[in-house]
C-alpha cells in the first residue's frame, strides 16, 4: 500500500531535492488524526477538570477542585484510618502493658523509627550506638534505670545529671588516687588509699560503698566496664572528678542534659518512644 | 513425468472449481477474506490441537482439596497450582516457565516453522471459531460476499445482528474465564451477577470482550500480518532445514488450467492446474505457491485443499506438502538429533526443566534471612561482654501456624537472647523477631565470627533451615 502512495503519480508540494526526493502531500493515517484530535479534545476537558491556567494572583481551580496536597492528605487519611485502633489503644494504656503486648510493641518500634532518628539519634546515634558525651542506648547500663517506665520518664521530663567537682577542695594527688581507685574498680579492683579518699570526700553518698550508682540520683555505676564520659583515660576521669558534672560553679565543667519531650511530643508518641529505646538491646 | 489418465478424472468436477475462480484473491489487506473451509486430515488436527483452549474456560472449576485446583490469587500473593503453594519468593521460577516456552516457541519454529501459529494461538483459535459461526449463520464464502454487498434488509440485519451478538458472548466469556484463574471461580460468577465484582475484574472482562471482537471478527489475519512481532522474526528461527507447507515447485510448474486436450498432450504441463483452491482456503489469503511468506501460519489447510485436487485429477497427493526447502533441492536432511540449532535449543529447554524441578522439589516449608544491625555493629555491656542484635525474618511457606525454636552455634559459651519462648509464625507470610548474641570477651577471638542460625519447627524438627550470620566484636589487641 505504501508503495502505491509514494509512486511517481502521488501529488506531491513541487518540492523536489537532489532530482527525485519529493514532498508528497499523504494524509497521515486516519487513526493517527483520530488520536490527535482526542488529544486536542482531551486538553479541553483537562482545563476544566483539573488546575491549569495561572492567573494574576491565583489559577484556575477546575471543577474537579483537585490538588496535590488534597491528594496526599486523602492518602494520609487512610493511612491514619489503619493506624488509629493501635493508637488509641497505646493512649490509653500504661507503657509496661504496651510492652508486653506483642502487637503493640511491635508497632511501636516500627512507628517510633522516624521520631528516634529526628529527635533521639542526633545525639545518640542511629541504633542507640551513643556518641562522644552522649550515653550508649543499646547497652544494659542506665544511669536513671533501665525499666520502661524509667525509659518513660527520661523522655518524658528529660534529665539531669549533677556531680560536684573536687578541684576546690582537693590536691592533685588526691584527685590521683581517686581516679586510680574508679579505674581500678571497673576492673573489679581497688586502691586501698583511694578507697578511703573515696569515703572521705564523699563520693560514696552518691555513687555508693560499692560504687555501683544510685539509679534514683542518676550516679553512674563505677564498677562496670562502661563509662559516660569518653574517652576512657585516666586524665578524662580526672577532669570529671575535678570539675563535676552540670557544675554551675565551673566552667570547665561536664555537660550531661537530656533535654524534656513532654511538650515537643504527645503522649502516646513518647510512649511509642520509650518502647523502642527499651528494645534497642538494654531494657530491663 | 508420467502421462496423466484421462479416463480417472471428473472433469465436471474440476470445472466447478474454475467456476468460483474469480472469488479467490490474494490478500493486499483492503477486503474481507472469506476462506473456504472443508474437511481434511489438517482440519481435523486443528480441530484438536484449538481444544487445548477448553481448558482456558472449564480449568477455574477444578477443584482440589476442597479449593480451586489453579488459582493465581494476586490479591494474597500466593499462586495455587494443585498442591503446591508458590509464594512471591519462589517467583523466579514464573521467569523460568516463560523462558521454557518463549525458547520451546523458537526451537519447534526450527524444527516445524510456525506450528504455535496454526494450530495452537489463540489468534487463529478464536478467528476459527469465530468464522465457523460466521459460516453457520451467514453461509459459505461466495454468499457471504455477496451478502456484505447486499443493500441493509431485514434479513441482512437480523444475520448480522445475531453473528455480532454471538461475537461479543465468545468475548465477554473469554474475559470473564480469564478473570476466574485469579479469584475462586463460583464467588467470581455470583460477582458477576449481583454486579459487585472488583472493579479491576470489570476492566478485564471490558478489555477482553472489546480485543476478542475486534481482534477475531474484525482484524482477523492482519492481526498476524502487522500486530504479531512472531512472524515478522520467524526469517530468522527457520532455516532450509525446517520442515514447513510448501508448494513442490518442481512438480507443480508450469502450472496451467487443466482442459480436456492438455491432459491428452501429456508431459507439457505440471501438476498444479491452477485452480486456486490453495487461495481459496487461506485463512490469511496468501498464495502458498509464492513460496514461504511471512503471512503464512502454517496451519496446512492449503495441504487439504490441494491433496482433494489431486485426487479429482487423480494424481498423487503432496503437491503442497510439509516439506523443507532442502528436501525439495533434493539434498537428504540431517536427521534433527544432528542439527545445531536443535542440539541448542534443546539442551537450554533441558536445563531450564531442570532448574523448575529442583525448584518445585525444593520448595520447602520455611525460609530464613538474617539482618545483622548494622548501628551499632556492638554493643559493650557492663559486664564488658559484646552483644549483637540480629533480625530474623523467617517465612512460613505452609498454610497454618508454626511454632519454631532458634538456636546459633559459631562462639564458645554464647548467650542468645530474645528466645525464651517459641515463635510463632503466620502463614504464608515473613515474620521478623529480634534476638541478641552476647559473648564474654574471653571467648572472642576475632573481629568478626561466623554464626549458624538454626531455626525447627517444634512439632516436626526435620522441618529446619540454616543461615549462616555474623558476630562482630572489637578486634582483640
Amino acid at each position: 500500500m505504501s508503495d502505491q502512495k509514494n509512486s511517481t503519480h502521488a501529488k506531491d508540494t513541487g518540492h523536489t531535492w537532489d532530482d527525485n526526493l519529493r514532498e508528497l502531500t499523504n494524509q497521515p493515517p486516519r487513526w493517527w488524526m483520530i488520536s490527535f484530535y482526542l488529544s486536542l479534545a482531551w486538553v479541553v476537558v483537562y482545563f476544566v477538570l483539573f488546575p491549569a491556567l495561572p492567573l494574576a494572583n491565583s489559577y484556575t481551580k477546575g471543577i474537579l477542585d483537585w490538588t496535590q496536597m488534597k491528594e496526599f492528605q486523602g492518602d494520609l487519611a487512610e493511612l491514619e484510618k489503619i493506624r488509629a485502633p493501635f493508637e488509641t489503644r497505646i493512649a490509653k494504656m500504661p507503657v509496661s502493658a504496651i510492652l508486653g503486648d506483642k502487637e503493640l510493641s511491635n508497632y511501636s518500634v516500627q512507628s517510633a523509627k522516624v521520631l528516634f532518628g529526628d529527635r533521639c539519634a542526633p545525639c545518640h546515634g542511629n541504633g542507640g550506638a551513643g556518641n562522644p558525651g552522649f550515653p550508649v542506648l543499646a547497652d544494659d547500663d542506665w544511669l536513671f534505670g533501665g525499666k520502661i517506665e524509667q525509659i518513660h520518664q527520661s523522655i518524658m521530663n528529660g534529665r539531669r545529671g549533677s556531680m560536684p567537682g573536687f578541684a576546690t577542695n582537693s590536691t592533685p594527688a588526691e584527685i590521683d588516687l581517686l581516679a586510680q581507685h574508679v579505674l581500678a574498680l571497673s576492673e573489679g579492683g581497688s586502691n586501698p588509699v583511694g578507697r578511703n579518699l573515696f569515703v572521705n570526700k564523699g563520693c560514696a553518698g552518691c555513687h555508693g560503698m560499692d560504687g555501683k550508682g544510685l539509679e534514683m540520683m542518676g550516679s553512674a555505676n563505677l564498677t562496670d566496664k562502661i563509662w559516660r564520659f569518653s574517652p576512657v583515660t585516666k586524665d578524662s576521669v580526672k577532669h570529671t572528678i575535678s570539675h563535676g558534672v552540670n557544675n554551675a560553679m565551673d566552667k570547665n565543667t561536664r555537660n550531661a542534659v537530656m533535654p524534656s519531650f513532654a511538650q515537643q511530643l504527645s503522649d502516646a508518641e513518647i510512649k511509642k518512644l520509650a518502647v523502642y529505646v527499651h528494645q534497642l538491646g538494654g531494657g530491663k | 513425468m508420467e502421462s496423466k489418465d484421462s479416463a480417472h478424472i471428473d472433469q465436471s468436477g474440476i470445472d466447478s472449481l474454475y467456476a468460483e475462480i474469480d472469488y479467490w484473491h490474494v490478500n493486499t489487506g483492503e477486503q474481507t477474506i472469506h476462506a473456504k473451509r472443508m474437511p481434511g486430515r489438517f482440519r481435523t488436527i486443528k480441530w484438536i490441537t484449538s481444544s487445548v483452549w477448553i481448558l482456558f474456560f472449564l480449568g477455574p472449576y477444578l477443584r482440589w482439596n476442597g479449593q480451586q485446583a489453579v488459582l493465581f490469587d494476586i490479591a494474597g500473593r500466593q499462586f495455587h497450582i494443585f498442591n503446591l503453594t508458590i509464594l512471591p519468593q519462589d517467583i523466579w521460577m514464573l521467569a523460568l516457565v516463560l523462558l521454557f516456552f518463549s525458547l520451546l516457541l523458537a526451537a519447534v519454529t526450527s524444527i516445524a516453522g510456525r506450528v504455535y501459529c496454526g494450530y495452537f494461538c489463540f489468534q487463529t483459535v478464536w478467528t476459527d471459531v469465530f468464522i465457523w459461526l460466521e459460516e453457520k449463520l451467514e453461509g459459505h464464502p461466495s454468499k457471504r460476499m455477496k451478502l456484505d454487498k447486499a443493500p441493509w434488509n431485514f434479513y441482512k440485519i437480523r444475520i448480522k445482528t445475531i453473528k455480532h451478538i454471538l461475537w461479543l458472548v465468545i468475548g465477554v466469556l473469554t474475559g470473564i474465564s480469564f478473570t476466574l484463574w485469579f479469584a475462586d471461580a463460583y464467588t467470581m460468577w455470583a460477582s458477576y451477577f449481583s454486579f459487585d465484582a472488583p472493579m479491576v475484574a470489570w476492566i478485564t472482562v471490558g478489555t477482553f470482550t472489546f480485543f476478542t471482537y475486534l481482534f477475531a471478527g474484525h482484524m482477523r489475519e492482519q492481526v498476524c500480518f502487522w500486530l504479531c512481532p512472531y512472524a515478522r522474526i520467524q526469517g530468522v528461527m527457520a532455516d532450509a532445514t525446517t520442515i514447513m507447507p510448501t508448494y513442490d515447485l518442481a512438480r507443480g510448474e508450469p502450472r496451467g488450467k487443466l482442459k480436456k486436450k492438455s491432459v491428452t498432450e501429456g508431459g507439457q504441463q505440471g501438476d498444479c492446474i491452477d485452480c486456486k483452491q490453495c487461495v481459496a482456503v487461506c485463512p490469511t489469503g496468501i498464495d502458498i505457491r509464492n513460496g514461504q511468506q511471512e503471512g503464512c501460519i502454517t496451519c496446512a489447510l492449503c495441504i487439504d485443499a490441494c491433496d482433494a485436487v489431486m485426487d479429482k485429477i487423480s494424481r498423487p497427493h503432496g503437491l503442497i506438502r510439509y516439506a523443507s526447502l532442502k528436501e525439495l533441492d533434493g539434498a537428504p536432511a540431517l536427521p534433527l538429533y544432528k542439527r545445531p540449532r536443535v542440539i541448542v535449543y534443546f539442551s537450554f529447554l533441558a536445563l531450564i526443566l531442570a532448574g523448575l524441578i529442583y525448584g518445585i522439589t525444593h520448595l520447602g516449608f520455611l525460609e530464613l534471612k538474617i539482618l545483622h544491625e548494622r548501628q551499632p555493629l556492638y554493643v559493650q555491656q557492663s559486664d564488658g561482654s559484646i552483644q549483637n542484635k540480629y533480625v530474623l525474618k523467617i517465612l512460613n511457606k505452609t498454610d497454618q501456624v508454626m511454632s519454631v525454636n532458634v538456636s546459633a552455634t559459631g562462639l564458645e559459651q554464647l548467650e542468645l537472647q530474645g528466645v525464651e519462648s517459641a515463635f510463632q509464625l503466620s502463614p504464608g507470610r515473613v515474620n521478623a523477631f529480634t534476638v541478641f548474641i552476647r559473648v564474654a570477651p574471653e571467648h572472642i577471638h576475632q573481629g568478626r565470627t561466623a554464626v549458624d542460625f538454626v531455626v525447627h519447627d517444634i512439632n516436626q524438627p526435620d522441618i529446619r533451615v540454616n543461615y549462616q550470620s555474623m558476630f562482630f566484636a572489637p578486634n582483640p589487641p
